[in-house]
């Protein structure tokens, strides 16, 4: 069999994954009535669907020529998604300064043209906005400052109020 | 009428208030501001601006999100006159026009255009929408849950026929989202559903997280994957009103724009981007000099503009009055009101009309300050489009972090959507489109709770969808279009209605 649709090929296949992932997930939880309709009911039924969906996609992605699937950049994919965990992964333990810094490196890495001089002056003004916007400005609780050093950085930011 | 008087005195009393009129401005400057950015729609603007609205009063919070909305609008269409590339998708069409308007050194009058037909629709869909929400919200009070499945149902299946792409796919998408909108803690039972036994997932997963990396993330790579292009006009602006002769050519396209827009932006699925298109296509159809079009025809500029405002507009009278959202930025006020603590849907007329009016009469102060501040800040915004995507980005990507933490205080929420970015990246490739995504997503649980409730009542017989009248018509509406568009002429006519642009 060959593929003649490569796009609904796969996009089938994800379908029929998800569907199939749902309902069968779904199976753990109880299944109820009509009448009362227990918490695996309308997933079952939704993912019963979505596998059927998934499959006629599939199914005329062998029969029906179409688009094929251009290429994936992995390069700004990785970088901008490694960027944003990284960000998560850092702003508890080491504060917001130090989690932007690692967001916007790893994030401008994932472009074109990629300037150091421009990303450390970018990141300073970013840096310099979040604190005095979202933290000073609209009072979101962030820790700012690695360990020890946040309490300071709390006490200069709430204090230039 | 007299009750329309005083309903609208009413809104204006809200809506006028120094806070109220501070917060609309604030929306309206941070929308146009961000949606003058290329590379950032609507909905990633405002799914990054929730997080400010958290802490205001609920009318306060809904009057700055729609400033938001419709200066995000407003800020796509001049980048697309200015650089030719739509800042979101409902502006690719002024794009068309607008584009080369400018390059023949009318940027001014087609930007003057585009304000002051906006401002024009702006203003018959405020009214329109104070004409027709009250009596519609009436007819959904007396709405069951047997009638609001089948409401729901028809919702769904019109957002996927006016959606572009493949339909089965479309509709696969809605019911991706339909089960990703199940996930958390079941309301009936008190199961937490497909938490894979992470306690973060319990309470669902927020539609913020959804809409920020299916919109924002995604759309950020796919940028990325091509060094970026860009031809801005920074040269002086001049002479932003337009002549006599433009005005006489814009007035009937702005009117018909106006018209058809309002129409479709209350349909399902409809909103600015449809208007949008179809204008276009109506005013080329009835245009005397059609080569005109696509070389800079004024009228090629003021219709779809006219009509994506109107269309913006009258897409909140399902939102008002019914409770569903029609396109994902609705979706994304529907989850806002939540957030709020208030439960979207007809009872909001009538339980809040403070909140109700004074969201519509706000409307119209939003467009008027649109127009004050838009035409002398013209400059302004041409010097923001000269700020290279690399300087961009990172700053966006910061932005919807700090954003999407700030909903729950949560960085477990930054890496979910980081997933969602993936699959939105998965579905640009795969051509899904994940728009009827996120409105199954927000519809999800209503659905099922208003299926679960139908059923009980009608002890078990799924046929009481159909015998009962209202919910039989909507759902053989649903039908109708569903057949309609599989029909093989209609399907080319709505391939080529896509294709235009």
């Amino acid at each position: 069999m060959k593929i003649k649709a490569p796009k609904d090929f796969w996009a089938g296949l994800m379908f029929l994954a998800f569907g199939i992932g749902f309902a069968w997930a779904a199976q753990s939880y109880q299944m109820g009535t009509a009448v009362r309709m227990g918490p695996a009911y309308f997933p079952t039924m939704l993912g019963g669907l979505l596998a059927v969906l998934g499959l006629v996609v599939f199914v005329k992605s062998l029969l029906l020529s179409g688009e094929r699937v251009s290429h994936f950049f992995l390069k700004p994919l990785l970088l901008v998604l490694g960027g944003v965990v990284i960000f998560a992964l850092l702003l508890r333990p080491l504060g917001l300064i130090v989690a932007t810094f690692a967001l916007i490196l790893v994030a401008a890495l994932g472009g074109y043209d990629f300037r150091i001089r421009e990303v450390i002056i970018l990141y300073a003004c970013l840096a310099v906005f979040a604190v005095l916007v979202f933290v000073k400005g609209l009072g979101l609780p962030f820790t700012l400052c690695p360990g020890a050093l946040d309490e300071a950085c709390q006490r200069i930011v709430a204090g230039s109020r | 009428m007299g009750e329309l008087v005083s309903n609208l005195s009413l809104g204006f009393g809200v809506a006028l208030s120094f806070t109220n009129l501070l917060y609309c401005f604030m929306g309206v400057l941070l929308g146009t501001l961000i949606g003058v950015l290329p590379g950032i729609g609507p909905v990633a603007t405002i799914a990054m601006l929730l997080p400010v609205t958290f802490t205001l009063p609920p009318v306060s919070a809904l009057i700055m999100l729609a400033g938001i909305y419709y200066g995000a609008q407003y800020g796509g269409s001049t980048t697309a006159i200015l650089v030719n590339l739509p800042g979101e998708s409902s502006s690719v069409i002024t794009a068309l026009d607008g584009y080369q308007m400018a390059r023949k050194g009318r940027a001014g009058p087609a930007l003057g255009v585009a304000a002051l037909g906006s401002f024009f629709a702006g203003t018959v869909a405020t009214f329109i929408i104070a004409l027709f929400a009250p009596p519609l919200a009436e007819v959904a009070l007396k709405f069951g849950p047997t009638e609001y499945f089948s409401l729901m149902a028809l919702g769904l299946v019109a957002a996927t026929v006016l959606a572009h792409g493949s339909l089965i796919k479309a509709i696969a998408m809605v019911i991706l989202g339909l089960l990703l909108g199940l996930v958390g803690t079941d309301v009936n039972s008190g199961v937490a559903r497909f938490n894979f036994g992470m306690s973060e997932l319990s309470d669902g997963i927020n539609f913020v997280v959804v809409a920020m990396g299916m919109f924002g993330f995604a759309e950020i790579i796919a940028n990325l994957e091509h060094r970026e292009k860009r031809e801005v006009f920074t040269a002086k602006i001049e002479g932003l009103l337009p002549t006599v002769q433009d005005i006489k050519d814009c007035v009937p396209a702005v009117l018909r724009g106006t018209m058809l827009g309002s129409a479709l932006g209350i349909l399902p699925g409809g909103g600015a981007l449809l208007a949008s298109f179809a204008a276009y296509t109506l005013e080329k159809k009835v245009s005397k000099n059609k080569a005109n079009f696509g070389k800079g025809a004024i009228q090629g500029v003021a219709a779809p503009e006219s009509a994506n405002n109107a269309g913006a507009q009258t897409s909140f009278i399902p939102l008002l009055t019914l409770g569903i959202p029609s396109n994902p930025v609705m979706a994304l006020m529907i989850g806002a009101m939540m957030i709020q603590g208030i439960a979207p849907g007809p009872q909001v007329m009538t339980e809040r009309p403070q909140l109700f009016w004074g969201m519509i009469a706000s409307m119209w102060v939003g467009n008027l300050m649109l127009v004050i501040l838009n035409l002398p800040l013209i400059g302004l915004w041409v010097r923001l489009l000269a700020v290279p995507y690399r300087i961009l980005y990172p700053a966006i990507l910061l932005f919807c972090c700090i954003g999407v933490y700030s909903v729950n205080n949560q960085t477990f929420d930054i890496i979910l959507t980081c997933v969602f970015g993936l699959l939105g990246y998965v579905c640009v490739k795969l051509a899904c489109e994940p728009a009827p995504l996120i409105l199954g997503f927000i519809l999800g649980p209503m659905m099922e709770e208003n299926l679960r409730r139908a059923m009980l009542l009608s002890r078990g017989d799924p046929s009481v969808f159909v015998t009962k009248p209202i919910s039989a018509v909507l759902l053989g509406i649903a039908v109708i279009l569903l057949l309609i568009v599989v029909m093989p002429a209609v399907r080319q006519k709505r391939e080529e209605a896509f294709q235009e642009a």
